[in-house]
């Protein structure tokens, strides 16, 4: 199943991986990290994902850590 | 059962977390020359001249010898380090100010000697640590804390354009300008770093790459916007390609 993992303390709310994901998998979190960042979170309770690693090359700050395919 | 298709690079450091601003691109390039220092097979030979300015924390972010330059001074500083140990793979990671403005006639030099070198250099238009003054690639009309009225051509006169200077020179093997605005032009940014870095592991001469870098902070913009300003504004002015590649021959 593909899916992506967040380090969340990494997360600077730059909201940038939002717009890439093809299929709008990635949220504004009412979460705060230890930043005070509203954190992104990663939705796909229908399994979308398609492991394109678009989200994890554009975040500019390392916060999507690990990328599945399959 | 699902594969592994992204993860950070081995040379990054596990520990470390980067201390730009939100949506700045220099976390994009450092970890593309993380990953590229991976695929190579460099990590234990690299040695990366930092310079000054946001650029400087490059030591603090990956797993390799690093040694700091004064102010401009890294390419000779790397070319002190690549004469006494030509075995090592070495490598400055600049930003525009640092590159072509102070550091102008080492990098030029360096060039034109054809050093065994690669040099990235991050070009944002600006000063990005110091409050995001006037540089030497500044836009004309741009807007910055020292031309409050933007860049004036009578007074200022014209941005530099790096990768260009750097390809007429007869020691470059390589000579490339590339953007970080998209993904796409992120992969192909990936793949001049690589070329860039080859040239010197294959003792053909100096291998650079120019890459066009938002600084939302000091062009007061969301790094949506900032992204957006790269490819409409500076995309216009600083066109991305392949200025020099000797072995295209």
């Amino acid at each position: 199943m593909s899916h992506i993992v967040i380090d969340e303390n990494r997360c600077k709310a730059c909201y940038l991986c939002i717009k890439e994901c093809p299929k709008n998998l990635i949220k504004v979190s009412d979460k705060t990290n230890n930043l005070g960042a509203n954190i992104v979170e990663f939705c796909d309770p229908e399994h979308k994902c398609i492991g394109c690693a678009m989200c994890a090359t554009r975040c500019p700050d390392l916060a999507i850590t690990e990328v599945y395919r399959g | 059962m699902a594969t592994q298709v992204f993860k950070i690079a081995d040379t990054f450091r596990k520990d470390a977390k980067y201390t730009f601003c939100p949506g700045c691109d220099h976390g994009v390039a450092i970890r593309l020359v993380a990953e590229v220092l991976d695929e190579l097979g460099l990590r234990d030979n690299a040695i990366v001249a930092a310079a000054i300015g946001c650029s400087v924390t490059i030591y603090d972010f990956l797993n390799i010898d690093a040694l700091e330059s004064p102010h401009g001074r890294a390419m000779a500083e790397a070319t002190g380090i690549k004469r006494a140990r030509p075995d090592k793979f070495v490598f400055t990671y600049q930003g525009d100010g640092d590159f072509a403005s102070i550091g102008l006639a080492e990098s030029m030099h360096a060039a034109l000697r054809g050093e065994k070198l690669s040099a990235i250099c991050i070009n944002n238009t600006t000063y990005g640590m110091t409050g995001g003054q006037l540089g030497p690639t500044t836009l004309v009309g741009q807007v910055t804390t020292t031309s409050p009225t933007g860049r004036n051509l009578e007074y200022y006169g014209y941005p530099i354009k790096i990768a260009e200077h750097i390809a007429l020179c007869d020691g470059t093997a390589f000579s490339a300008r590339v953007s970080l605005d998209t993904v796409a032009n992120i992969r192909k940014a990936k793949q001049a770093i690589k070329k860039a870095f080859e040239v010197q592991m294959k003792g053909l001469g100096f291998g650079f790459v120019e890459i066009l870098s938002s600084c939302p902070t000091n062009w007061r913009m969301t790094p949506e916007q900032a992204h957006d300003r790269v490819r409409n504004e500076m995309m216009e002015v600083f066109k991305p390609g392949i200025y020099k590649d000797i072995t295209e021959n």
